[in-house]
């Protein structure tokens, strides 16, 4: 915004439309801010004051207890180490997970766009009807299938569901990003001799740093905030933060408490939030770059 | 588009050599094939066989004809399931177009604070169905939350209890899915309204056409695009409609807020009636299909010879 010119349109003085229009967002803003603030106050409360008092109101003694007690010490069912074995197992579960699902789908976006192979469309119209499919349509027979293998309930098993099912939105994101890629450098690159894994990793690789960043972010949150895979293929011993959550919420006998669920729920919500806020504009690229778009 | 129109000059040589240089291209496209193979048809052929068995603890491969079907729909959870993702799917999608479309437009006004509240309005998309369910319990529990807010600021009879409500439970699902997903509504909207050409505005101001007619009438066709992939977004979101209902109302109370693929989870892993399950998964695999294929056939097949 260099130039004088005026630009956009005129700023208007209060009206009552613009009196409006911000009541509106306000409004809006309190209602997606509401439940994060009860659930900020709530957890930095005693139980006492929770019973007794204002979910609105700021903490009158206020306690970091319910936080330490969620991270260490909250039951998930039969064991009490908190909500911090959960972490680590999603830890666990995301960074394998995360870079095996985005080398396949640059390789097939690749192999996709640049290379002509036989059926390889077909391939791909199929594997894209797949993401369309309710999990549960293949759920019974892959438990079966990981079974027979011997690997069910285990942290392979778990990276293996998310690959598989990461692979259409995966291929989908790379295959257009390739396809917008000026072809003559593929061609040129073909003259200088170049076979199909050196031109991958020496030129088409080194332009792919903002489809990889947008990847990174779309698998990191939506394997994050996995529940139904890790409920069925994790196993007892890798049950991600997510089931952990759903545990200790949902499964206390006798009296809950609250500031203890709501500091694990944070707890849980910790890491796509951090992910969300440092990739701002990113992050509805990642969302919008999901959707299919033909 | 990444076709390319095959090479005129294809001597013999030529096609042989570049058949041995797409070797590594096969190889590499092979495990997606396996995958696709084994897992999207192999898989979904596999449930639909087992639907069609009187499985129950172990699968079978006997032949129950029908039975399970005619069991299923005679199944009150079932159908209680059915209707209830009817019911969140025509409410979620429309009110998180409406509610989106409504956010972006009033953004689009050049206020102040823009960023603060796109981020506002879009975080709750970062984070997952469970801690989304785990948030509205605790608001909208009556003993503790919205209810208990109201009567102590001096209204005693102030009643909401949809939670607990067997009549209204599953539109406590429907506000907390809109929580969750208007936001993405909203800013994908906003990519639109911002291509929008600002030389329209001023056509549309010097016709003296007022500002809100502009945005139903003419910004609103434009936006087509974008209210297609949104609503894609938000429908795969209605099938997926699991973990926020698990982690929110577990299904109840009784089985007020059933929905279909949690039918499916609880009869394949914890009331051992596998031919039940996979019947219901069949059927929400031919409900997807059917609202899938116009989609489809306009995109994809009626236009000849055109590459996806």
């Amino acid at each position: 915004m260099s130039t004088a010119v005026p630009q956009g349109r005129r700023p208007r003085h209060l009206t009552i439309g613009r009196i409006g229009v911000y009541v509106f967002l306000v409004t809006a803003a309190l209602f997606f801010l509401l439940p994060l603030w009860i659930m900020v106050v709530t957890s930095l409360k005693p139980m006492d004051e929770i019973r007794l008092g204002n979910i609105l109101a700021l903490p009158a003694a206020m306690t970091m207890d319910a936080w330490t007690k969620a991270w260490s010490s909250a039951c998930t069912g039969l064991e009490c180490n908190g909500i911090s074995v959960g972490f680590w197992n999603s830890v666990r579960i995301l960074i394998p997970s995360v870079i095996l699902s985005i080398i396949a789908g640059a390789i097939n976006g690749y192999a996709l766009s640049f290379w002509r192979v036989k059926g390889a469309n077909v391939m791909f119209g199929i594997l894209l009807l797949g993401a369309f499919i309710p999990y549960q349509v293949f759920l019974y027979p892959l438990v079966r299938i990981f079974s027979m293998t011997g690997i069910y309930n285990s942290l392979t098993c778990i990276v293996l569901v998310h690959v598989i099912f990461g692979l259409p939105t995966m291929t989908l994101l790379f295959r257009n990003y390739y396809a917008g890629l000026p072809i003559e450098l593929f061609k040129a690159a073909r003259i200088d001799g170049g076979g199909f894994w050196s031109i991958f990793f020496r030129v088409i690789l080194p332009m792919s740093t903002p489809i990889l960043v947008v990847a990174t972010i779309l698998q990191v949150t939506g394997i994050w905030n996995d529940f139904i895979f890790g409920l069925t293929f994790a196993g007892r011993e890798n049950l991600p933060m997510t089931v952990q959550l759903n545990n200790i919420v949902n499964s206390t006998q006798g009296e809950r408490a609250y500031n203890v669920d709501m500091a694990a729920t944070m707890l849980a919500a910790l890491v796509p939030l951090v992910v969300y806020f440092v990739s701002g504009r990113w992050f509805v690229r990642g969302i919008a770059a999901g959707a299919v778009k033909g | 588009m990444s076709i390319r129109a095959p090479s005129t000059s294809s001597s013999g040589t030529k096609a042989r050599r570049s058949a041995r240089t797409r070797l590594p291209a096969a190889v590499a496209l092979l495990p997606t094939a396996l995958v696709v193979l084994v897992v999207y048809i192999g898989c979904m052929l596999w449930t639909v066989r087992l639907s069609f068995t009187s499985s129950t603890l172990l699968p079978k491969l006997d032949w129950f004809g029908l039975t399970q079907y005619t069991r299923l729909f005679a199944n009150d959870r079932f159908v209680t399931s059915a209707e209830n993702i009817v019911i969140f799917g025509a409410l979620f999608i429309s009110g998180c177009l409406i509610i989106g479309f409504l956010m972006a437009v009033f953004i689009d006004q050049n206020v102040r604070g823009e960023g603060l509240f796109r981020t506002v309005f879009l975080y709750p998309y970062s984070m997952s169905f469970v801690v989304t369910g785990v948030a509205w319990q605790w608001f909208l529990n009556p003993g503790l939350g919205l209810q208990k807010l109201v009567r102590d600021m001096g209204f005693e009879s102030f009643t909401f209890d949809w939670l607990v409500n067997q009549r209204m439970a599953i539109y406590t699902i429907v506000i907390a899915g809109l929580w969750h997903g208007s936001g993405l509504t909203m800013a994908i909207m906003l990519a639109g309204l911002r291509g929008v050409d600002k030389d329209l505005w001023k056509a549309a101001k010097v016709d003296g056409i007022p500002t809100w007619r502009v945005y139903t009438s003419v910004v609103l066709p434009l936006l087509r695009p974008m209210v297609v992939t949104a609503t894609v977004l938000l429908a795969t979101g209605v099938v997926k409609l699991y973990d926020l209902v698990v982690a929110m109302t577990l299904g109840g109370p009784g089985i007020a807020t059933e929905v279909p693929a949690k039918f499916v989870m609880d009869h394949l892993f914890e009331r051992n009636n596998i031919g039940l399950g996979t019947a219901a998964a069949t059927i929400m695999l031919i409900t997807v299909v059917i609202v899938l294929a116009p989609w489809v056939y306009t995109r994809y097949v009626r236009p000849q010879g055109r590459h996806t």
